[in-house]
């Protein structure tokens, strides 16, 4: 195989996807659920690894792939044909945007496979569909092909389902189909706009040296293959379509882009596209007015799923929006910046107003996810790059950063709060706020790790939440100052709804709700996950150059593009427009006042 | 005239062309002979009359096969390749690649429909060679659908395909819904093919022929005359008469209100037939028709001696000036399947949400997919006058929707049917909580299920894909690109609505506890019906994630239009 990264990510991959087929034949019987609990973490756990041995250089990499930090284009790519008829390829790779999320996922997944210990009710089942959703959501980050990455987000829509479904509160049912309406709602426009960039596409459009870059033809090729490659692609004289993210990427933003000339509905294409795929990942967000499916499933999941949901499924939306709608569609990001930033504030003011007057634990923390997902949209739709502006992408490269910097915190932030709420729930069964109070006295180890997550959520200096807000509300100024000013407002909204939970749950003299026996000290198990959880969220508050490393080349290379793309092409087509547009009002006055048409 | 003038190349044609590519009809009809006669001679009696037409099916289904792969441009060919099209019969019929593909799939459902009853012991021994004359007799009828050149070979095949059919609704004589099922099903059916014939009727007044090709180069000329007011009228009545016979066939909305009745009244097994190879065949010939009017045919083979009786293959200028002279046509035939497809998809599904019966909802499930379909032939048609390789794949994409929906549908039925052996219910609500007896079942439902709401990576989804895609091409390609992009986001939002009801039963044989006053049954994979669910359903993950092959396979039935 001459794709060193083919084995490495294939694993990452697949590994769970298969041990779930394993586990479901009726080879392990039913009843070992003790074994099957350690099966499921040590897979997870194998994937965990190879993803952290591939991702840290210093780990030496697995059978010769390494992710090399501050190489700012896609690396370990794997190509090989699947669908010739449509161009359709198992195309993966990582950058240093989607490497450290894959790691997020891994690493979560083991932390969220353990807590799930004390599901008792069909625990095989429980484990097949868990390994399932893994895949799936490892596959989003790593798909390079619009096909397979669609393939991936819709996979995990049934798994999650059921896991909510079966495995959920009192209201599980409703919760799970509406989770399931709502994204299905999103990737069924998401398909809309996938074909329609499909057909509109063509590869040949794109220079010689564009097409190895984006993998259209293998770099790994020798050079007069590569020219044989490129000869074949270019002899039909008829358009080639591609569904591969980078060419797609490399077109969208090439002059004349047929995305921008072709119409539909009156709308340009790049336009309708980018409101068709933002629509779709910020159902994922999720965003204010399509944000209601989250509360209702986080309330009704068991632990482990808000876990996931909390940290990885909402950052495929953000994934999403920076991976394929800024690329492919510019002229629909700059037109629209409004939109992506406007919801950003709305969800952000919104979530966190709606947490503060939540009554239930667990209904809080979904909406302060649905709070700080916001600064990540606002820190996306930054686009300072305009005229006028001087072409200024510094700012916008900071508000990108803040965003995924912001999108990796909370994965940690919001899944150890989430954990934390588990841990109490496991013990007394119920998320009312007003029926705790005391915990500090009677669990402190609990506790103190406990508030350290909640404070690393509330954005305090010295933890991970703050990085990212900062950053983002920092870059916003420059696009608008009411924007930066409404976020930085939001702060103070959000300090309010942690320390008042804070205040409720774990401070105050005694515990004032039921089953006040159970509230025993952490056990082994659960400390074993809170505590990495922890630990991450205060070195990424004070060493967040350890993510920066990651996120900062590919990020700035991509907003720098773009904005390059901006001068260049979009206000360029502009400025000729405009000289067009006043010749053609200068000829028509001076035909009207000749009394001559004009042809 | 010298009547051995007339009669040489007649003979000729019969034998030497059309009869060697009849042969999958041949077989059947061979079958259908047998398995009466085991029944009448006393030697014989003994045979089981199923396994005598599950051989005779296998050999249709292996010539069918064999023609397939001999097609030009296919991967599998052995020896040399069959004639792109060929005119059978002088005329009547014709065979090309989608007559070929459909066939394929006609006897492949029959294989697989012969394997589904013996397993579900429908019907009983004494019923078996009625019941098996009557399901070889409509398929041969389908398959004839499938390759009708002539409009009245067209209502000679719908009717020799509905016949069969309105018996075999009323198969359980003792039941007053199956009855009713079947008087329902043969008066509407009556009623349709009425309707079409007049509609027959009258295009053969305005045209002067029924032959597709010849019919297609009149209304072409009519077209570059600009359609006089009376004639334009006349043609569309017509035309709208035979589209009612070919919507009743499609249970396409509004002529969909036998299907649910039927389909309820039917056993399953008749369900399962009917909701696939019907509509495989309905679909097929919606293709025919359309295209038929819809853009001047293809060259046929010159049949040696014969040049008497099929059409002078026309030159290329010539085929150009028709088809811009069909634009009318092509923009009536896709406004008015359009049409019909939303409507069909979207009262489909919507009919689906309130049914408490399994087959019922099965029965507008199929009416939904059928909105599918027709939204590709909309789209093939809509393309065929802009540009004949995007029609091809437009019609590839329905030839690999029909072969994922004959899986699907087959495996749902045979699912309803073994477990209406068990539980002696088909009501939605009695599987509740089966996933604690029988988990193994439950998943593979639940995979047919995701599989018809169109999730990847399962073969619906691929079918689906292909369809709206073909959509999205047409978008800018065609001169209805409007309309085809109002389908698709009728389609898509269809897809949507269709979560519910096909979840809902997922749902409740997960969710919802079992009921307390009886265990549910245990149906075991490691048993024989187990075993041929499993098998019925693992094409279906298959066809998700490696279309490639199948897709070559449709890809041929494009060879249709070029």
């Amino acid at each position: 195989m001459s794709q060193p990264a083919f084995w490495p990510l294939t694993l990452i991959l697949f590994l769970p996807a298969i041990v779930a087929f394993v586990l479901s034949l009726p080879i392990i019987p039913k009843a070992r659920e003790e074994l099957i609990r350690w099966i499921a973490v040590a897979t997870t756990g194998v994937v965990f690894v190879i993803s952290l041995i591939v991702a840290v250089p210093a780990l030496g990499g697995f059978g010769g792939a390494m992710f090399s930090v501050g190489e700012p284009d896609m690396q370990l790519i794997v190509k090989m044909p699947w669908i010739d008829a449509f161009g359709i390829e198992y195309l993966l790779g990582v950058d240093g945007i989607s490497m450290p999320l894959v790691v997020l996922t891994t690493f979560l997944s083991v932390l969220a496979c353990a807590a799930s210990w004390n599901i008792s009710k069909h625990v095989k089942a429980f484990y097949v569909l868990f390994l399932l959703l893994e895949t799936g959501m490892i596959g989003v980050f790593v798909s390079l092909d619009f096909f397979l990455f669609f393939v991936f987000w819709e996979a995990m829509l049934l798994p999650m389902y059921f896991l909510i479904g079966i495995w959920g509160g009192p209201r599980r049912e409703y919760a799970a189909i509406k989770f399931f309406l709502y994204t299905l709602l999103g990737s069924v426009l998401m398909l809309l706009a996938m074909l329609m960039l499909y057909f509109n596409s063509d590869v040949t459009l794109l220079s010689d040296e564009q097409l190895v870059a984006a993998h259209v033809v293998s770099p790994q090729l020798q050079a007069a293959e590569q020219a044989a490659a490129i000869a074949d692609l270019r002899a039909s004289g008829s358009a080639v379509h591609s569904f591969n993210l980078l060419a797609l990427a490399a077109i969208g933003q090439m002059p004349n882009s047929p995305f921008a000339i072709a119409k539909v509905f009156g709308m340009n294409l790049e336009v309708l596209a980018f409101l068709l795929l933002l629509i779709g990942f910020v159902i994922k967000v999720p965003v204010v007015p399509v944000h209601t499916w989250l509360p209702d499933a986080h309330v009704e999941a068991p632990t482990s799923i808000s876990m996931i949901l909390a940290g990885v499924l909402l950052k495929l939306g953000g994934y999403g929006i920076i991976r394929i709608c800024y690329p492919i569609c510019p002229g629909g990001g700059l037109e629209l910046a409004w939109l992506v930033c406007g919801l950003g504030v709305v969800s952000m003011l919104y979530g966190a107003f709606a947490a503060l007057a939540q009554k239930d634990f667990k209904r809080m923390v979904a909406y302060s996810s649905v709070s700080h997902m916001g600064y990540v949209m606002l820190g996306l739709g930054v686009w300072s790059a305009v005229a006028g502006r001087e072409y200024a992408w510094e700012s916008w490269a900071q508000g990108v950063n803040g965003a995924m910097f912001q999108m990796l915190a909370h994965g940690i932030s919001s899944a150890g709060m989430f954990f934390m709420v588990g841990v109490l729930y496991d013990r007394v069964h119920h998320h009312n706020l007003d029926e705790f109070g005391g915990i500090f006295g009677r669990m402190p180890v609990y506790a103190g790790l406990a508030v350290t997550v909640f404070f690393a959520g509330l954005g305090l200096p010295g933890l991970c939440g703050f990085i990212g807000e900062v950053l983002v509300t920092l870059s916003a100024w420059n696009y608008s100052h009411v924007y930066a000013a409404l976020a930085a407002f939001t702060v103070i909204l959000t300090a309010g709804y942690i320390l008042r939970a804070i205040q409720r749950v774990y401070l105050g003299a005694e515990y004032r709700g039921p089953h006040e026996e159970a509230l025993t000290p952490l056990t082994r198990r659960e400390l074993a996950i809170a505590t990495p959880l922890v630990f991450l969220a205060v070195v990424f508050g004070v060493y967040p150059q350890s993510l920066f490393e990651y996120l900062t080349p590919s990020v700035n290379q991509q907003v720098e593009t773009l904005a390059t793309w901006t001068r260049d092409v979009h206000d360029a087509e502009a400025a000729v427009d405009a000289v067009q547009a006043a010749r053609d009002a200068a000829l028509e006055h001076v035909a009207a006042n000749s009394g001559v048409s004009t042809p | 005239m010298n009547p051995a003038a007339f009669l040489t190349p007649v003979l000729h044609d019969t034998l030497q062309v059309s009869l060697p590519l009849f042969r999958t009809e041949l077989a059947l009809a061979a079958t259908i002979v047998l398995v009466l006669l085991v029944r009448m001679l006393p030697g014989l009696r003994r045979l089981d009359s199923g396994g005598v037409a599950l051989g005779g099916v296998l050999f249709a289904a292996w010539y069918a096969w064999s023609d397939l792969r001999s097609l030009p441009g296919s991967p599998w060919l052995v020896g040399t390749a069959l004639p792109e099209r060929v005119e059978l019969f002088t005329g009547l019929l014709v065979f090309d690649p989608l007559t070929a593909f459909i066939r394929f799939l006609l006897t492949g459902a029959l294989v697989l429909f012969s394997v589904f009853t013996r397993i579900t012991g429908i019907p009983d021994r004494e019923d078996a060679a009625d019941f098996n004359v009557l399901v070889l007799g409509a398929t041969l009828g389908m398959c004839l659908m499938a390759s009708a050149n002539h409009l009245l070979a067209v209502f000679l095949a719908v009717e020799m395909a509905s016949v069969p059919s309105y018996v075999l609704a009323g198969l359980l004589k003792g039941r007053r819904s199956s009855s009713e099922a079947a008087l329902k099903y043969a008066v509407y059916g009556a009623g349709a093919a009425g309707v079409m014939l007049y509609g027959i009727s009258l295009l053969a007044g305005s045209l002067g022929t029924v032959h597709l090709p010849t019919a297609a180069t009149r209304l072409a000329a009519i077209g570059r005359a600009g359609f006089p007011d009376g004639a334009a009228m006349v043609l569309m009545l017509g035309g709208l008469m035979v589209g009612v016979g070919l919507a009743f066939k499609l249970s396409a909305v509004p002529f969909h209100f036998w299907a649910p009745d039927v389909f309820e009244g039917a056993s399953a097994e008749i369900g399962g037939f009917l909701s696939v190879a019907s509509k495989t065949a309905a679909v097929a010939l919606l293709v025919r028709v359309a295209l038929g009017f819809g853009m001047p045919a293809p060259a046929s083979e010159p049949v040696p001696q014969a040049a008497a009786i099929s059409v002078a293959a026309e030159d290329g200028q010539a085929r150009d000036a028709d088809r811009a002279g069909l634009a009318p046509v092509r923009s009536f035939t896709v406004a008015l399947i359009a049409l019909l497809a939303a409507v069909t998809c979207t009262l489909g599904n919507l009919g689906a949400y309130g049914q408490t019966n399994i087959k019922r909802m099965l029965a507008y499930s199929t009416i939904a997919h059928v909105g599918y379909l027709m939204m590709g032939v909309a789209a093939a048609v809509a393309l065929a006058g802009a540009n004949e390789s995007l029609a091809a794949t437009a019609i590839s994409a329905v030839s690999f929707y029909l072969a994922t929906y004959l899986f699907m549908n087959m495996s749902a039925f045979l699912i309803v049917a073994v477990l209406r052996n068990r539980l002696r219910s088909e009501e939605i609500s009695s599987y509740a909580g089966l996933v604690k007896t029988s988990p193994g079942l439950v998943v593979l439902m639940g995979v047919v299920l995701a599989s018809l709401i169109g999730l990847p990576p399962l073969a619906g989804f691929v079918g689906k894909f292909l369809v709206f895609a073909a959509l999205a091409e047409g978008i800018t390609a065609s001169a209805e690109g409007s309309i085809l992009l109002a389908l698709l986001v009728v389609g898509g939002l269809n897809t949507v609505l269709g979560l519910f009801y096909y979840l809902r039963v997922v749902k409740v044989m997960t969710f919802d506890p079992p009921p307390a006053d009886r265990p549910q049954p245990s149906v075991g994979l490691v048993s024989l019906s187990g075993a041929a669910i499993t098998a019925f359903v693992v094409p279906i993950v298959i066809f998700g994630v490696f279309w490639s092959g199948l897709y070559t396979l449709a890809r041929l039935t494009g060879g249709i239009v070029s």
